[in-house]
């Protein structure tokens, strides 16, 4: 099976390296299946999203990217993210609290804020295997 | 004379206290900086990849984009200085802001009014006092920087540059909930609230030190906005020359798609660009600033020993001396009564 470098990289650190046959993400436009040979491309990514990527070798992971941008080349796939965490680093209980909280706030006060936060705390969940509705 | 000595012992003791401060301020700075330099170090991916991302998206055709070319009569420049909070780090400060100096002067050669933003408590302060007026100032965080405070800073940054030299910033919040709450969402900058009023500019410099090596920190300035392509290229240039891929690799480039159009990707890269090229400065800073900080107490705990040595010295001197006067005043005395 063909395969390609996949890194996921965040501000701070590079969160994942490594050969990949997969990745996922959702882009301002839609969703997108990236397999390798994939034409180059580069794509932002929803404000707060999900990306999964399917390595060669262990189990498919997810990961929450906050703002974030999509490099992609025939041979490799970077995700840049402004915040991105892994899904086995999420802290559900965390963001089960931070969504309950948002979507209160959003009924007092329609702030742009709490959309951001609402929005953050659900690709979190999503990431970490949990079901929200959209 | 046993007053000078006691004066002497008092003195000994009080500069060994401030030895043992000065010490501890060393260690902890010397530990800070392996921890700051470990931080440069892993954020340099995402600068690596965003400036690859930028310059393929340039190549792409959105090279009118403000980010990209220079304005036509450049009329205000805004200016990052990057200092700390705190002193005790030498001349760390003082370069800096002496750098700043530097620029507005070649600014002001150049016909360009400067707009400062500060980040750090030295240089608020240093221009305070000056009566110097300044557009942002951001402190307490200048030693262990992180990416929110950056990007506060920076968005301050972008309103002023997407506003334009001849114009203020303004904040428009409601027409921007608007435009979100849409199905189709964009991601659009949002100028933070504060920026109001703030006079607009057509460049973006940062001031601030340079992490070369353990030993030399430079105070440096660099553009950020608009971005020196050409520049880049030739640094890039330089390094991948000898590799032969690289006809092949910009004929790749040329085919790229882009999602969505490169003109609306440029508007949303622009925020990230300058937030993530403050963050980069921010913790070359903080490297810098620990690297100084270390440097400066070394040398202030090895005067405070220096001195320590002199004055035991002196006081072995005096004592010595009190004793042979006792000793002289003793057979003084017994000489008399012997007569």
């Amino acid at each position: 099976m063909a395969e390609m470098q996949v890194d996921v990289v965040g501000v701070e650190k590079k969160i994942w390296s490594g050969e990949a046959s997969f990745v996922s993400a959702r882009t301002v436009e839609g969703s997108i299946g990236i397999l390798p040979g994939h034409e180059p491309l580069i794509a932002q990514l929803r404000e707060a999203g999900v990306v999964r990527v399917d390595p060669t070798d262990g189990e498919s992971f997810h990961v929450a990217a906050f703002g974030g941008f999509l490099s992609v080349t025939a041979e490799s796939v970077t995700v840049l993210a402004e915040l991105a965490e892994l899904a086995s680093e999420i802290d559900v209980a965390q963001a089960k609290d931070d969504l309950r909280e948002a979507e209160h706030y959003i009924g007092e006060s329609d702030d742009q804020e709490w959309r951001v936060a609402r929005d953050r705390a659900r690709a979190r969940l999503q990431a970490a295997g949990e079901s929200v509705e959209q | 004379m046993a007053a000078n000595l006691r004066v002497l012992r008092r003195r000994i003791k009080s500069t060994k206290n401030i030895a043992q401060i000065t010490k501890a301020m060393e260690m902890v700075a010397a530990s800070r900086i392996s921890k700051a330099q470990a931080r440069v170090e892993a954020s340099r991916p995402y600068a690596d990849e965003f400036t690859h991302v930028l310059k393929t998206a340039a190549k792409a055709g959105a090279s009118d984009h403000p980010l990209l070319t220079p304005r036509e009569e450049p009329k205000r420049a805004a200016i990052v200085v990057v200092t700390s909070d705190r002193g005790l780090c030498g001349g760390y400060n003082a370069n800096v802001l002496r750098e700043t100096e530097r620029l507005i002067r070649r600014l002001s050669d150049e016909g360009k009014e400067s707009t400062l933003y500060v980040i750090g408590g030295k240089g608020t302060a240093y221009f305070r006092f000056r009566n110097r007026e300044m557009s942002g100032q951001f402190t307490g965080f200048s030693e262990v920087p992180d990416y929110a405070n950056a990007a506060h800073a920076a968005d301050h940054l972008t309103a002023a540059f997407l506003a334009g030299g001849e114009n203020e910033v303004t904040v428009d919040w409601d027409s921007d909930d608007e435009a979100d709450s849409g199905a189709e969402r964009k991601v659009m900058f949002r100028a933070p609230q504060d920026a109001e009023g703030k006079p607009g500019v057509d460049e973006i410099h940062v001031v601030f030190t340079q992490f070369q090596s353990m030993m030399t920190q430079t105070a440096t300035a660099l553009q950020v906005a608009p971005l020196d392509l050409e520049s880049e290229e030739d640094d890039e240039g330089s390094e991948s020359s000898s590799s032969s891929d690289d006809s092949d690799g910009s004929d790749r480039e040329a085919e790229y798609a882009f999602e969505p159009e490169p003109e609306v990707l440029f508007d949303s890269l622009l925020p990230k660009y300058v937030r993530a090229r403050v963050f980069a400065a921010m913790l070359d800073a903080a490297a810098s600033e620990s690297a100084a900080r270390q440097r400066a107490m070394k040398a202030a705990t090895d005067n405070a020993n220096d001195l320590v040595d002199n004055l035991v010295r002196e006081s072995n001197q005096a004592r010595q001396a009190q004793i042979t006067q006792e000793i002289s005043e003793i057979v003084g005395g017994s000489d008399a009564l012997a007569q």
